[in-house]
């Protein structure tokens, strides 16, 4: 059951006020790890109050580091970030009380049931038991949760455990939602019903930093992005504005028949037929296509249908990273190293072997089957 | 359905948040001993009536007495002891890694509690371990001899306070270990053999002087004898040096598991 979030905007800011301080605001951000790595350099970026904001780059670029110094679970080497205006130095209580994160890798006990884990989650911001508990019904509704409220959490789907992230992350209704590639890994179906509740969670005023791998993803949600690439931003703005920036276009031709030995020349545009009944054409954008089509008459090439080549977000991406786009992650989602424990020694360990600890893997897949 | 946003009213005082933050953590930790009581609770009252078995009725029939005390009655308050520093420190150890391994060390991390309120959580719960522990053994025992406890405040502090600094230390162990060996290695190598050489058995008096001398390098020895003193009226030591150790260590590792909490060591990247 879908529960429309029918909340007041978390925090009673209103969206897209723009004289309310940035919901985001990172300044001249560095980060060099110990082992001599400089995962960001200089990063500086604001993001708006009620914005749903994209921040890609190819694995390893800086988007966890970024993440992880914004929801203080790594430390900065230099420079500032405010969340609505506060301070991380000066007040960073006061800074993760307006902060949401749902993190790349499940990080919630798998032992403990959804119902337990959210009430908790927001017992550790004060957040009263009984107050807790009216919430948490109402996020693991939102997030269809509510009927596995009391089963152990490593019993759900891989799909489930993202939603209840998203659940958890919610029960202290954040200004700021951040969330480090919140569907990965799960099927195309879940996917979407994530999209819908995360555009919900948007439309209530939430402002939303959403990292993805899957570009479409970010196209379909994100109204401003930010490109990283090897700890720097490597492009910032509005969605549409970086999209016009591509002036080439590439489509794909379905042919009637077998196509002919010489193809067309069409000026300014390029054009390969990849098989003997498709073409495959890459054109300035500004280019007209009754021309192309015009050049396919005259050469006998009966068009039976047309498509977009790839994705423009994609194309920007490879552009500006020089990389396309990772692949889906396989081995993020589900994290616990069991090799690790065959070696428990003590008797505390074991209550943890037998108890606390983890989730094979081919378990999970039957769940998700189930 | 609830919807408890719109009916939310006045916004809590932030010593208000930290109190339902701090009962959150020491209600989870006490869910988790319970749960698990085949692991937490059961394993000591065996192995200490066991203990009172061999070593005070087989055995300690022929060592007759101890600083004229029956040698069952002697080797009581050690054995209470000994099992609050044990499941005091594993508690924590166990409870606080297996955070660390499981990453849901990061739900608290990212949250807006102070350091102080997560590290008295986690000690919270486990010196709670440690006094349910030591009150199991001390009924045990009760089946092998009678009880008297002369000083009973002298008893609940030196138990509370061992089972504090052993929390505390247990807390650090768990900061810096990377691995599960990391939390068994300290038990195994230095208290263990802190804990059968701190006293629990036999009287410093039967000692060399230099293994004398040796003993009262060690915090445990202390710790047994005060609980010695509250529960039999009889010490090795001093109370006023029992208790300035005590008092020292608490604020020595408490001051070091706050630090190494605020600069995130073994936790943030």
């Amino acid at each position: 059951m879908n529960i429309p979030s029918g909340s007041a905007p978390p925090g009673g800011a209103p969206p897209h006020d723009a004289r309310l301080a940035p919901a985001l605001r990172v300044s001249d951000l560095r980060k060099t790890y110990d082992t001599g790595v400089e995962a960001l350099k200089s990063v500086s970026l604001d993001v708006a109050p009620g914005d749903f904001y994209a921040l890609l780059g190819p694995n390893g670029a800086g988007k966890s580091t970024l993440i992880g110094i914004v929801s203080s679970l790594v430390n900065k080497s230099s420079g500032t970030v405010e969340v609505f205006g506060t301070d991380l130095d000066a007040d960073r209580s006061g800074a993760m009380r307006l902060l949401g994160l749902v993190p790349q890798e499940l990080n919630f006990n798998m032992f403990e049931k959804p119902l337990d884990i959210c009430v908790n989650y927001a017992g550790y911001y004060g957040i009263p038991r009984a107050q807790a508990l009216l919430r948490a019904e109402e996020e693991l509704k939102r997030a269809q949760l509510w009927d596995k409220a009391d089963k152990m959490s490593r019993t759900l789907s891989g799909g489930m455990k993202r939603r209840l992230m998203i659940a958890r992350a919610m029960m202290t209704r954040p200004r700021l939602l951040i969330l480090d590639e919140p569907t990965a890994g799960v099927d195309i179906e879940i996917r979407r019903g994530m999209w819908k509740t995360l555009k919900e969670i948007n439309a209530a005023g939430t402002t939303i930093i959403l990292t993805t791998h899957y570009l479409e993803e970010a196209e379909s949600l994100c109204r401003n992005l930010a490109i990283i690439d090897n700890g720097r931003i490597v492009e910032e703005g509005p969605m549409r504005t970086l999209l016009a920036k591509l002036d080439v276009e590439g489509f794909l031709f379905d042919v009637d028949g077998m196509l002919p030995a010489q193809l067309p020349q069409i000026e300014g545009a390029t054009l390969i037929a990849s098989d003997d009944h498709t073409l495959d054409m890459d054109m300035p954008r500004a280019m007209d296509l009754n021309r192309v089509f015009a050049a396919f008459e005259a050469a006998g090439i009966r068009v039976r249908s047309m498509r977009t080549k790839s994705n423009r977000l994609e194309e920007l991406f490879v552009r500006l990273t020089g990389k396309p786009d990772a692949q889906d992650l396989t081995d993020k989602d589900v994290q616990m190293p069991r090799a690790a424990l065959h070696s428990l020694p003590s008797q505390e360990a074991q209550e943890l072997t037998d108890k606390d600890v983890l989730m094979p893997r081919a378990q999970d897949a039957q769940e998700r089957r189930a | 359905m609830s919807n408890v946003m719109s009916n939310a009213t006045s916004e809590p005082s932030i010593a208000r948040k930290n109190l339902v933050a701090l009962g959150t953590i020491v209600r989870r930790e006490i869910m988790r001993i319970l749960r698990i009581w085949g692991q937490t609770l059961m394993p000591p009252a065996i192995t200490m009536t066991l203990y009172f078995l061999i070593f005070g009725g087989l055995i300690g029939s022929r060592v007759g007495q101890m600083d004229g005390i029956r040698y069952m009655d002697f080797i009581v308050p050690g054995l209470v002891m000994m099992s609050v520093i044990q499941n005091s420190y594993g508690n924590i150890s166990s409870s606080f890694f297996g955070a660390k391994f499981g990453r849901h060390i990061e739900e608290l991390l990212v949250s807006p509690m102070p350091n102080w309120v997560i590290l008295l959580g986690y000690v919270s719960g486990a010196v709670l371990r440690g006094l349910i522990v030591g009150a199991i053994v001390l009924c045990v025992a009760m089946l092998f001899t009678k009880v008297r406890i002369p000083h009973p405040l002298v008893m609940l502090s030196s138990v509370l306070l061992g089972a504090t600094i052993f929390s505390l230390a247990g807390f650090v162990n768990a900061v810096y270990a990377k691995k599960f060996d990391d939390i068994a290695i300290v038990p195994t190598f230095i208290l263990t053999p802190l804990t059968y050489l701190g006293g629990v058995f036999y009287s410093v008096k039967l000692l060399p002087d230099w293994a004398e001398a040796a003993t009262h390098a060690n915090p445990i020895f202390y710790m047994v004898n005060a609980f010695r003193y509250g529960l039999l009226g009889v010490s090795d030591v001093s109370m006023w040096t029992a208790y300035a150790l005590m008092l020292g260590f608490v604020v020595a590792l408490g001051g070091l598991a706050l630090w190494l909490l605020k600069r995130g060591i073994g936790m943030r990247s």
